[in-house]
Formats: C-alpha cells, sequence, structure tokens
C-alpha cells in the first residue's frame, strides 16, 4: 500500500477509485489491486477500518476482551489492505462525484479533480436519526459516537450513563462498556414489543446463521449486568439541574418515570449513507423492512450509472462480515469489465464468496424484523428538533406538511431543512418520513432530497487551490 | 465527561500532546481526535449553534452531524471529530457562524 499524504500525491486518474475504507471499501480495493488495477482508496479517517473496524491498526486499547474479537478480526482486513499495492488517501473529503466518473477530493484545504474508469462506493453506514425531544442538548450523543471514542482514544462515559434505543449496536456497545469494567446504569429499550410477532417467522433462518451464538452471549452478559427497562414507548430528554439531562419516559399506559443520567446515547439502527451515490445521479429505492432509502444495485454492486458500483452498508444494511464479503465482489466485478479477467472466470471467483454471503443473510430478516424501530420514534417529535442544523422542529415540518407540500425537496425552500452542513445526513428520513405520514402516503412516493455537489462543504479557496489549465481559464473570463 | 481506560493512558506507552484550549494550555494523547480530547477534559459543548445559539456537544464522532464544529488554528467551522490532534493546536470553541475570515 502507498499512503498519499496530500491532493499533489494524486495521479490525474485511475483505474479504479473507491471511496471509504470500511469492511467492504479494503475488500473492494485490495481484490481490485490483486488483480493488476491502478486502485485509489480515499477516506476520511486517518486509517483504515472505517466505522466498525475504527482506529483497528492504532487503537490504544491492548485488553482484546473489551471490544470483542469480532472488532479484532478487521485487523485481518487491514493488513491485507497494507500489503497490496492500493494508493490510499486518509483524512480527505470526498465532495463531487459525477455520471463522468469524475471525483472532486480534498485534503488539508487543497482541493483536486481525480478521474476514474470505475468508482465503487462503500460510504458505509449512517446511525438512523432519533428525533426526540432533547436529543440535541449537551451530553445526549449516538450510541456509536462513544463506540468510536472506545476504540479510538479508549475513553468511556463516566457517571450515570443511560442507554437507549434498539438494535444490535446498542446491545454491542453495552457489553463492550461491561468488559471495559464501566457497565452502563440502565438501557431503556424502545424495541415496539409487537416486532416478536413480526419476526418470528423469519427466525429458523436465524437459528442456523453465525448470528444466534454471538446474540445469545452477547444479550446474557449485558443482562447480568446492567438494568434493562424493556417496553418503552415515549421517551424525552430535559436538562437536568444536577446532572447534564433527565430522562422522561412511558412504558404503555404506565404513569411517566424519570432518570437522571450524566450521559445519554441513543440508538435506533443504522441506515445507508447514500449521499455520494444521491448527488452522483445514482438511482434510490425504498426499503420497507429496513426503513430506509438506498442506492439501487444489482448483484454485483452496479448503480443505475454505468461505472459506479455501490458497496457494504452504503448499499444495503447487512453488517461487516457480508459488507466485506460483497466488497470483494465489487473489486471482482471491476477487474472484469477492466479486461483483467472474463465474466466466466469472476464468476468462479465469484462462487464461494456468494456462498458465504447466503450464510449470514439467513439470519439478516430477523434481525432487521425484530429491531425495526416503531414510527413512533422514527416520526420527530413536536418538540424534537428534526433538523439539528437549521433548528427545524417536528411541529414545523407537520404545520407545513399540513398544508400540502409533495416531498422533502419543497419542504426545503419552506423550512431550510437539510441546508445546513450536514446537507441532509441527519434529517432526511425523518423529513421524508414526515412528510409521507402528513400525506398518508409510503415514503416510496415521496422520494428523497434530490442532492447536489458539494455533498460536504468546502470553500471557494478550497476550490480555487485546484489545477487549472488555460483552456479552463479561459472558459470564465471575458476578454 | 469521558474519561480514559487505565491502559489508554499510560503516558510511557503514549505521547500526550499539548495544544491550547480558548487560550489556556491542555493535554491529549496522540491519536485522539479534537472532538475526543476535549470531552475527555470534560467540554461536553463546544460551540453555540448559529441559528439560536445552543449550547452543543459532538452528537456522531464520524463526520455527519456538525455538531462538533470547532476553530482550530484560525479556522472556523472545522469537524472537531475528524481533525487528528497535533502537538501546539490553537484549538478555540465557536459561537454561532464561522466569521468571514477564519
Ligand atoms: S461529531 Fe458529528 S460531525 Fe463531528
Amino acid at each position: 500500500m502507498t499512503r498519499l499524504e496530500q491532493v499533489s500525491d494524486l495521479q490525474p486518474s485511475y483505474d479504479v477509485v473507491v471511496v471509504g475504507a470500511g469492511p467492504a471499501g479494503m475488500a473492494a480495493a485490495t481484490e481490485a489491486a490483486a488483480h493488476g488495477l491502478e486502485v485509489l482508496l480515499v477516506d476520511e479517517a486517518v486509517s483504515p477500518g472505517g466505522q466498525i473496524f475504527r482506529a483497528i491498526t492504532q487503537t490504544p486499547l491492548r485488553n482484546r476482551e473489551v471490544l470483542g474479537e469480532d472488532y479484532w478480526r478487521g485487523r485481518a482486513a487491514a493488513d491485507s489492505l497494507l500489503a497490496s499495492g492500493v494508493h490510499y488517501l486518509p483524512g480527505a473529503t470526498v465532495w463531487h462525484l459525477d455520471a463522468g466518473l469524475q471525483f472532486g477530493l480534498s485534503v488539508g484545504g487543497r482541493a483536486a479533480a481525480v478521474t476514474a474508469r470505475r468508482a465503487v462506493l462503500a460510504t458505509g453506514a449512517l446511525e438512523r436519526p432519533f428525533p426526540v425531544k432533547g436529543w440535541t442538548l449537551p451530553g445526549v450523543m449516538s450510541a456509536g459516537a462513544a463506540q468510536t471514542l472506545l476504540k479510538a482514544s479508549g475513553m468511556v462515559p463516566q457517571g450515570r450513563v443511560v442507554l437507549a434505543g434498539t438494535g444490535p449496536l446498542l446491545w454491542l456497545l453495552a457489553s463492550q462498556l461491561v468488559a471495559a469494567g464501566h457497565p452502563p446504569t440502565a438501557i431503556l429499550d424502545t424495541t415496539p414489543t409487537g416486532n416478536w410477532r413480526h419476526a418470528v417467522r423469519a427466525f429458523p433462518g436465524f437459528l442456523r446463521s453465525p448470528y444466534l451464538a454471538k446474540g445469545l452471549r452477547l444479550l446474557m452478559r449485558v443482562r447480568r449486568a446492567v438494568r434493562v427497562v424493556p417496553g418503552v414507548t415515549e421517551l424525552a430528554i430535559e436538562p437536568g439541574a444536577s446532572c447534564a439531562a433527565e430522562l422522561v419516559f412511558h412504558r404503555g399506559m404506565r404513569p411517566a418515570e424519570r432518570m437522571a443520567a450524566d450521559h445519554v446515547l441513543l440508538h435506533q439502527g443504522v441506515t445507508p449513507n447514500v449521499n455520494l451515490a444521491n448527488a452522483a445521479g445514482c438511482a434510490l429505492e425504498w426499503s420497507e423492512l429496513q426503513a430506509c432509502f438506498r442506492p439501487r444495485s444489482d448483484a454485483w454492486g452496479r448503480s443505475s450509472i454505468e461505472g459506479i458500483a455501490i458497496t457494504g452498508d452504503g448499499s444495503r444494511i447487512a453488517g461487516a462480515e457480508i459488507a466485506a464479503l460483497r466488497g470483494q465482489l465489487a473489486g471482482l466485478d471491476a477487474a472484469c469489465e477492466l479486461g483483467r479477467m472474463d465474466a466466466e472466470a469472476r464468476d468462479k471467483l465469484a462462487a464461494p464468496i456468494r456462498a458465504r454471503i447466503a450464510t449470514y443473510d439467513r439470519g439478516r430478516e430477523f434481525l432487521d424484523r425484530l429491531y425495526r424501530p416503531s414510527d413512533h420514534f422514527r416520526l420527530p417529535h413536536d418538540e424534537a428538533l428534526a433538523c439539528r442544523c437549521e433548528e427545524v422542529t417536528g411541529r414545523q415540518l407537520r404545520e407545513v406538511a399540513a398544508l400540502g407540500v409533495p416531498g422533502p425537496n419543497q419542504m426545503k425552500s419552506m423550512l431550510r431543512c437539510g441546508m445546513g452542513p450536514c446537507q441532509g445526513r441527519l434529517c432526511g428520513l425523518t423529513v421524508v418520513e414526515a412528510v409521507a405520514a402528513a400525506r398518508g402516503v409510503s415514503p416510496a412516493d415521496v422520494g428523497y432530497y434530490r442532492l447536489r455537489s458539494p455533498v460536504k462543504p468546502i470553500t471557494v479557496a478550497e476550490i480555487a487551490s485546484m489545477p487549472r489549465k488555460a483552456s479552463d481559464e479561459k472558459a470564465v473570463l471575458r476578454v | 465527561m469521558f474519561q480514559r481506560l487505565p491502559e489508554a493512558c499510560d503516558s510511557a506507552s503514549r505521547t500526550s500532546i499539548h495544544f491550547t484550549l480558548d487560550g489556556l494550555p491542555a493535554e491529549g494523547f496522540a491519536g485522539d481526535t479534537v472532538a475526543a480530547a476535549l470531552l475527555a477534559l470534560g467540554r461536553d459543548t463546544c460551540r453555540q449553534t448559529a441559528v439560536s445559539g445552543s449550547p452543543r456537544g459532538p452528537y456522531c464522532m464520524m463526520g455527519v452531524c456538525f455538531d462538533c464544529l470547532v476553530v482550530i488554528d484560525g479556522v472556523g467551522n472545522r469537524q472537531g471529530c475528524l481533525v487528528p490532534l497535533r502537538e501546539g493546536m490553537v484549538v478555540e470553541t465557536q459561537a454561532g457562524k464561522r466569521e468571514i475570515g477564519r
């Protein structure tokens, strides 16, 4: 692997440009390079691993128990990447991609354009928004954020720590905090009790998947050490008098209960990070089971735009193991498309990978159904900020939706939601679902934000720093 | 406030990094992002929002939410959760919008 430090180290073009150095991106880049392609792997973080294997090459934690063996498995993937011929650009922002496969990148305030013959987007997952009242207070963060602090800096939250929400990651974080010797005070479980009914028919598949043993171990470890409050149906967070936050929650018809906390860690599942694919013009589709939009893609990850493949959790939430395997498929397909092997050879190499994907896939539907967050917690509460950047509340969204606003793009012009620095990453689904609920239709009919580059804020000075040819200058200069 | 696990702060194996926070000397460790170092110092708030001036702190720690914005070495609107802490850095909490020219 060649580590590039700045945009001036870049070539003007590569065979393959991979965005995102998580399990899928590392696998795609390593696979493509193994077939002799010139590969650039671009990532926002300073070291490879993505979120799931965050800081895998440099975590200060030595006790492997804390993060668990599933985390340490990421080391092998990172080692393969280190041993490959991939050009790796860390600490980079990807702010542009178009159908001509031209990327706009920037590192440390300097920007450059790079062209690819194939693009592989492995932009991973985001935590689903959790728009309850008070989720913007200091001291409230996502469970994934606390996990990042643990992995990258060996830090744990101090004092009364309350986890709230649903989904495998919430339980994983709880078990890691237990293993670190700092069990959280309580878990407020918002998993809808009715989910079991829908999940049970997918149970046979789950029983035969590798997730069963893992899941049971995790739940037992947490339940032994942490108070779990099941069936939470309402949740709000208020600033505390003597603590960072006070949780106010309901369990069904029971009267309100209160709990003081120094840290509140929220989580209700993850959804694909579609911003770059969306801005490039790739078609999205709504998944009712996973309650999110995802880029449309085929069995190789090919999107609706020729030359752009989307892989890993960025195309469909399926977990780290499947993400890495699907990343490998995208790498193989790029090698085939660029003439390094024929389709027959590609299919032969892909067969055992697909078989392994199937083993894991058996267990996913059960997890998706069991941990599907309730409509109530996906829709913004009246007093919650649905859009954190522009500070638009759930009530404002509903009032404007009632005027007959058809979709999120019109909502943007009315309320500015989605127009702050995060460019709709954190409010997109909330706004879509709020409009859909107001209109009484499916989010599929409402559609998602139409995003445009730059997908991340960059300054005019950064754009001005881009190398330019005489013809570029002529195009804008009046003579 | 976040606390470092003992194995993550034994200074024999980890390099400490000195920086200034709102004009006062502060310390973190190599491998910290700016946002992580601030949280370990008990700074759950790192900015006031541009719209209403309410206090905010890091929410996602992965570059999504932009609630970790701080002024680093005189440049405003930097995502503290993405910028690695470096020796001698000058970090300031950000009040409201990025100022023109910084
Ligand atoms: S904490 Fe969310 S972008 Fe930094």
